[in-house]
């Protein structure tokens, strides 16, 4: 082919609008922001510019003349050959829609914000917001199957979650990718906006310091400054993505000694979970801050009452005097159900009385609702999303048997207390998790495989669930199977593990991710060749989130906005509505197509 | 108690009485088998009195033996750099790589090993044996970053 004069500068203006050298602007285009809300306004342009010809308008405005500041200009952002526009802390009082234009002289680019209000009257007093971390309909269906049963073809009785009346499915996926990890998926609940993988309450920009990323406001900040009480309880370490997306600012969810200070500044009334060695000072034992730090004594002399046993929540939660609680039942995370309720494994031996998340949730509640302006609590159960990275079937199912006892008992509390609470239960990413049929160990065969019953084989397991709809004997002769789609190599023994969670796959020392030998005689177990990368940075030794949609259910009120299908930040909305987040704008929810 | 540091010759061994000395044979020859293994060994569950929500305990035991040359058997941690030396060294085989994975935490419970010389790392998967000077306290290692409170410095694997 020859290039003609015409061809050839057709090309070159092909190149020119090309968007890579395009700036960058946070909030991202798309983006939707709660009237009133702060955030960051950052623009990256992709070199060094002159400041004489940089512009950045809204609406045809200068930015300062609507946010009411200008923004900082980083001639050389972190050192680099790279400037940088930045506004901290900035809000857009009025719903509509926003057009951000940012130049440097030689291109510009626009970005589109819908800015959105709630309707002046406040319909909830209160929000409730379970987190089954990765909660997956599989898990669902096995925990009814387990702690109800079924007779003459129908679920015995239904699941709490299963009484409510209105349901959604969210679609989990982020800015930089269709899986989400813990932080983006809780952080998209707890702002409204999307983020990428590891984020929490921050866009994903160049920044070289994960603390400096371009922030928006969270859920405990909004509440707060409407003068509600907030909480968050969970299972799992309270440092952990999605308890800490309450309150944190970090683009690494790993940063746990900043998380720490976060949760001290910002003033949430009721903390619980695990994860204490980062809120001791580096010089105590057991400590993991790099730093002289003592948050024990900052929550105490902030007027938290600190506990680290069951016994003191519960003596905690009675005193009516009691309105801050930071409660620490662990150094690692709290032990999941099974564990605690009746094996007796995990750290159970070390730690003998710690709490279950549906009696952490109800000393919160307990403690929260002191305050007349309503409250906002999340609690996580934590563990089914980390048995199923172990795959460990039996401990995820027991865990999602106890999400639902603490949803069954929130929706018994709200009954009771004027029916004024939105309820809402959802997962924050899934598993690729299904029941598939039962095992059953008195089939004839030698081959564990061929005790696999499917079909009208697999019959009905054998359990039976006690008042708390646990099941007494996790090890029943014919029980549940239940696979993960995407695994690493590891030895499948088609049992519950009685002697603590499944340690799947463990790399070698050529760097290969292989089986955990230790499986390997227990009887009738055989080797499932993994389906995940094995090798490199992104070796897979667990299962792996899946990109599948979530259930969102709710009930009380605002509850009927969850319909449908809705983004994940959607139930940001959902919320802010409820409790009228945004009282001087008009809702825009009808806006919407 | 046995000498803390019996690879290097007691005082005592200077004026050996001559039927000691010719005794001496009979005693060795058994030992041979144990003269590598001087050091006190020292569990995991023997490191601590307690591990507490508001901080650990350690066991007598562990601090009498500070400064002295302990063996402890654990599993390697896959380490940062492949071939390094310094190490994790935890209780069971540690199910996500901490250093890898962002939302991965260290057990509380790990001690970290410093090795005399680099070292590639060996199965994750096999018991492995550390002889080394116990050091307990917090301590930042200047060039990581990483904050540990037992350590086993001078350290060399036993197998």
């Amino acid at each position: 082919m020859r290039f003609t004069l015409s061809s050839f500068a057709a090309l070159a203006a092909a190149l020119c609008s090309l968007p890579a050298a395009a700036q960058t602007i946070y909030p991202i285009d798309r983006a939707e922001i709660l009237a009133g809300s702060r955030f960051d306004l950052k623009v990256e342009f992709p070199g060094v510019v002159d400041p004489a010809r940089v512009s950045l308008t809204i609406n045809g405005h200068d930015h300062a003349r609507v946010l009411g500041r200008s923004a900082e200009l980083i001639a050389r952002e972190d050192g680099k050959e790279v400037s940088s526009l930045l506004l901290r802390d900035v809000s857009l009082a009025r719903p509509g829609v926003y057009t951000v234009t940012a130049g440097d002289g030689a291109a510009t680019r626009s970005v589109n914000w819908t800015v959105y209000g709630t309707p002046a009257r406040r319909a909830a007093k209160n929000v409730i917001l379970f987190i089954g971390d990765g909660f997956s309909i599989g898990h669902r269906t096995a925990a009814r199957l387990l702690s109800r049963g079924v007779e003459s073809g129908k679920i015995k009785g239904k699941l709490a979650v299963d009484e409510m009346p209105y349901m959604a499915l969210l679609t989990t996926q982020g800015t930089d990718s269709i899986i989400t990890d813990s932080a983006n998926a809780a952080h998209a609940y707890t702002t409204g906006h999307k983020s990428c993988v590891n984020a929490l309450g921050v866009y994903c920009s160049r920044a070289a310091k994960s603390l400096d990323h371009p922030k928006v406001e969270t859920l405990t900040s909004l509440a707060k400054r409407k003068g509600m009480a907030v909480g968050a309880v969970t299972n799992s370490e309270i440092e952990d993505a999605t308890p800490a997306a309450m309150v944190a600012h970090t683009r690494r969810r790993s940063d746990y000694n900043d998380i720490v200070r976060m949760y001290y500044d910002s003033g949430i009334d009721v903390m619980m979970g695990g994860g204490s060695p980062n809120f001791l000072p580096r010089s105590v034992a057991g400590s993991k801050r790099a730093d002289e730090d003592d948050y024990i004594a900052r929550f105490r002399d902030a007027g938290y009452a600190v506990v680290t046993t069951r016994s003191e929540m519960l003596a905690a939660a009675e005193n009516a005097k009691t309105t801050r609680l930071l409660g620490l039942y662990n150094t690692g995370n709290v032990d999941g159900a099974l564990d605690l309720k009746f094996l007796k494994k995990g750290s159970v031996a070390k730690f003998p009385d710690q709490p279950d998340v549906v009696e952490e949730m109800r000393a919160a509640i307990k403690i929260l609702s002191r305050n007349k302006n309503g409250f906002v609590l999340m609690v996580e159960s934590a563990r089914i999303d980390k048995y199923s990275h172990s795959m460990d079937p039996e401990r995820a199912i027991y865990d999602t048997i106890m999400l639902d006892n603490a949803v069954g008992a929130a929706r018994d509390w709200a009954k009771a207390n004027g029916n004024n609470t939105l309820i809402l239960v959802t997962a924050d990413h899934s598993h690729p998790v299904s029941v598939i049929g039962t095992v059953d160990d008195n089939a004839p065969g030698g081959e564990m495989r061929n005790k696999v019953k499917i079909y009208e084989d697999a019959g009905f397991p054998d359990y039976r669930p006690n008042g708390e709809g646990y099941p007494v004997s996790v090890d029943v002769p014919r029980r549940l199977r239940f696979i993960f789609g995407a695994h690493p190599d590891y030895y499948d023994t088609f049992r519950p593990f009685l002697d603590g969670e499944f340690v799947p796959a463990i790399k070698n020392n050529d760097g290969v991710m292989v089986a955990n030998e230790k499986y390997r005689d227990v009887p009738g177990a055989v080797l499932r060749v993994g389906n995940l990368p094995n090798e490199g940075p992104r070796a897979a030794n667990q299962g792996i989130h899946s990109g599948d949609d979530v259930i969102l259910t709710a009930m009380g009120p605002g509850a009927e906005k969850v319909r449908g299908q809705m983004e994940n930040t959607d139930l940001f909305r959902v919320i802010a509505e409820a409790i009228s987040l945004a009282p001087n704008g008009k809702s825009a929810a009808t806006a919407k197509p | 108690m046995p000498s803390p540091d019996s690879r290097r010759p007691a005082p005592e061994s200077a004026a050996l009485s001559r039927r000691a000395f010719l005794l001496l044979p009979l005693l060795v020859v058994p030992a041979v088998p144990a003269l590598g293994r001087t050091a006190e060994a020292l569990s995991f569950d023997g490191l601590y009195q307690s591990i507490g929500v508001l901080g650990i305990r350690y066991s007598e035991r562990a601090l009498s033996l500070k400064g002295r040359p302990v063996r402890m058997r654990g599993f390697m941690a896959p380490p940062l750099k492949p071939e390094s030396a310094f190490f994790v060294l935890t209780r069971e085989p540690v199910a996500v790589c901490p250093f890898c994975a962002s939302d991965a935490e260290w057990p509380v419970d790990i001690v970290v090993i410093y090795l005399k010389k680099t070292l590639a790392p060996v199965d994750f998967r096999q018991r492995i044996e550390v002889e080394g000077r116990l050091e307990i306290g917090s301590w930042t290692d200047p060039r990581t970053g990483f904050v540990s409170q037992v350590r086993l410095v001078d350290a060399e694997l036993a197998r």
